[in-house]
């Protein structure tokens, strides 16, 4: 492999790879991942001096390797020392990268005994390559929360007695579905961060599509994996506009469509056109065929919504839940008339209750139909109610505007 | 979700403790600060100052007024404050009811906003 990318890209396209064969070689799943951050560190310190050695991953393992047995030793290990210094071989030379190495590490990170917080730390850090450090600040949270979280997800890994190897048939299916959950909300807490440090260059929504291009070339037949790398995509096309200079949040219907993306909406609409006419439908692969409508409409008025109510009826059909109907209901408003989706809305009180997402919506349907004070009331119910400071801005905003007009 | 569980209590009552029972109260403290390290939900926290070192500023008619004491005469005053960051606003609720300053001042949960939002 040649340096083609900066050596960051790189370096963390190698990690799942080095460390797979680690884990292949020793075990430990827990000492084998801070031993290849340490060989990350190590890359990361030499490579610009001493530019990229001629097998980068060889030389990762290596390094790896040696501080995984400097850790044993120091650990008073001599038995397991003796026999993984006599195992260690000349790294690296015409090993075939394990593609399976990338989905074994990413079904044990994403594995169903842990919390969500603790998947996606654990499949940044371990799959994603990213330091402790970056982690915390991409969550905003101190180093030493984030180091505890990712220790306690590896003991919980050990404690599950979770191995590195691939699930049965059977439980694949159902085990990567959470693998795509993962990424899919590693992606979202990129995507609607509106400000606050940049972990990366392209931050969270960059690693979470990069990881998904790399499980995609593992199972490129899977449906809803293509459906996530297009919906991630055609989503991702339009984060350039989707806030003011000042952080403020604009809508859909006010984002200036000139700006968004070609290259990731053609790339987007070319994956869930191919998937669509393939194989079984799944959710991801709907939400990606509503982003394409949405992203080849000219404009915000020629949006074909009588499209996108179709699909989300099948969406509701396939996967039902409050946020689906939640979308489902402007999009009736839009196909049908305001009071339509209004009505629509009315079944969800219990089911989204005191979530500023229901008011929101309902305050601007009420604004289509025309009820001004109502929807005054509504917008300002959301902007009470939300946990957002861009959201509580830009819905203070909406109420504010309808005041003055 | 990050909250901030504010402490309030009463300064004077917690002079009249014996150095005993306060000792249990820090122990207490200890301990849960020490839980909350270990599952990674603790984000920080710090106790303040006597009540009687606090000084208030106004600015009225362009002009600061500072004066000594807090801000009016509340039986409880906030004491200290700890952030945590946890899965669901129950959680947050439970740890303050764990609290010792729970017991004979109060807890106030208050939800810290983001700075993420979805697309509107």
């Amino acid at each position: 492999m040649t340096a083609s990318g900066p050596p960051e890209d790189l370096l963390r396209d190698l990690v799942p790879q080095v460390l797979g064969t680690l884990i292949d070689r020793y075990g430990q799943f827990s000492e084998a991942e801070d031993a290849v951050q340490e060989a990350l560190l190590a890359a990361a310190q030499q490579w610009p001096h001493d530019g990229v050695p001629g097998n980068p991953r060889g030389w990762l393992v290596t390094v790896a390797s040696r501080r995984l047995v400097d850790q044993w030793r120091s650990d008073d290990a001599r038995r397991r020392r003796e026999e993984t210094v006599a195992a260690i071989a000349p790294a690296g030379q015409a090993e075939v990268p394990g593609t399976d190495d990338t989905l074994k590490l990413l079904l044990l990170c994403c594995h169903p005994a842990l919390s969500a917080p603790s998947q996606v730390a654990l499949t940044l850090r371990a799959a994603g390559g990213l330091s402790t450090a970056q982690i915390a600040r991409a969550f905003l949270v101190p180093e030493a929360t984030m180091a505890q979280r990712i220790s306690r997800a590896k003991q919980a890994i050990k404690a599950a007695g979770a191995t590195f190897t691939l699930p049965p048939p059977a439980e694949q299916a159902q085990r990567l579905r959470v693998v795509l959950q993962v990424l899919y909300l590693i992606f979202n807490e990129g995507y609607t961060t509106t400000s606050g440090p940049q972990l990366i260059d392209t931050g969270l929504t960059g690693e979470a599509i990069r990881l998904t291009r790399t499980l995609r070339q593992i199972l490129p037949h899977d449906g809803e994996v293509t459906g996530l790398l297009a919906l991630m995509l055609l989503t991702d096309a339009r984060r350039a506009t989707r806030t003011a200079g000042d952080g403020g949040l604009i809508p859909l219907s006010e984002q200036d469509r000139s700006r968004w993306d070609q290259r990731s909406i053609a790339e987007g609409i070319s994956l869930v056109s191919g998937t669509l006419s393939h194989g079984p439908l799944g959710p991801y692969q709907l939400q990606a065929a509503i982003a394409a409508v949405h992203a080849e409409a000219p404009t915000a008025q020629e949006t074909d919504w009588p499209q996108i109510l179709a699909l989300y009826s099948l969406l509701e059909r396939m996967a039902p839940n409050p946020m689906v109907r939640l979308n489902h209901a402007v999009a009736l408003a839009m196909v049908k008339g305001p009071q339509a989706g209004l009505d629509l809305l009315s079944t969800l009180e219990e089911a989204l209750a005191g979530q500023h997402r229901l008011d929101a919506v309902r305050a601007h349907l009420l604004e289509l139909a025309g009820d001004m004070p109502a929807a005054k009331a509504s917008y300002q119910r959301a902007a009470r109610r939300t946990r957002s400071l861009p959201e509580q801005r830009y819905l203070t905003g909406r109420a504010a505007r309808i005041a003055a007009g | 979700m990050k909250y901030i569980l504010l402490i309030r209590n009463n300064a004077d009552f917690l002079e009249s403790l014996s150095a005993q029972e306060r000792d249990g109260i820090m122990a207490d403290v200890d301990k849960i600060v020490a839980e909350l390290r270990e599952t990674g939900e603790f984000l920080g926290g710090q106790a303040l100052g006597h009540p009687s070192n606090t000084k208030t500023v106004r600015v009225r008619d362009g002009l600061p007024v500072t004066i000594d004491g807090p801000f009016a005469e509340a039986k409880e005053q906030l004491a200290g404050y700890l952030i945590v960051d946890v899965e669901t606003e129950q959680r947050a609720l439970d740890i303050a009811a764990r609290w010792p300053d729970a017991r004979f001042g109060a807890m106030e949960v208050r939800a810290i906003m983001d700075e993420t939002g979805t697309e509107m």
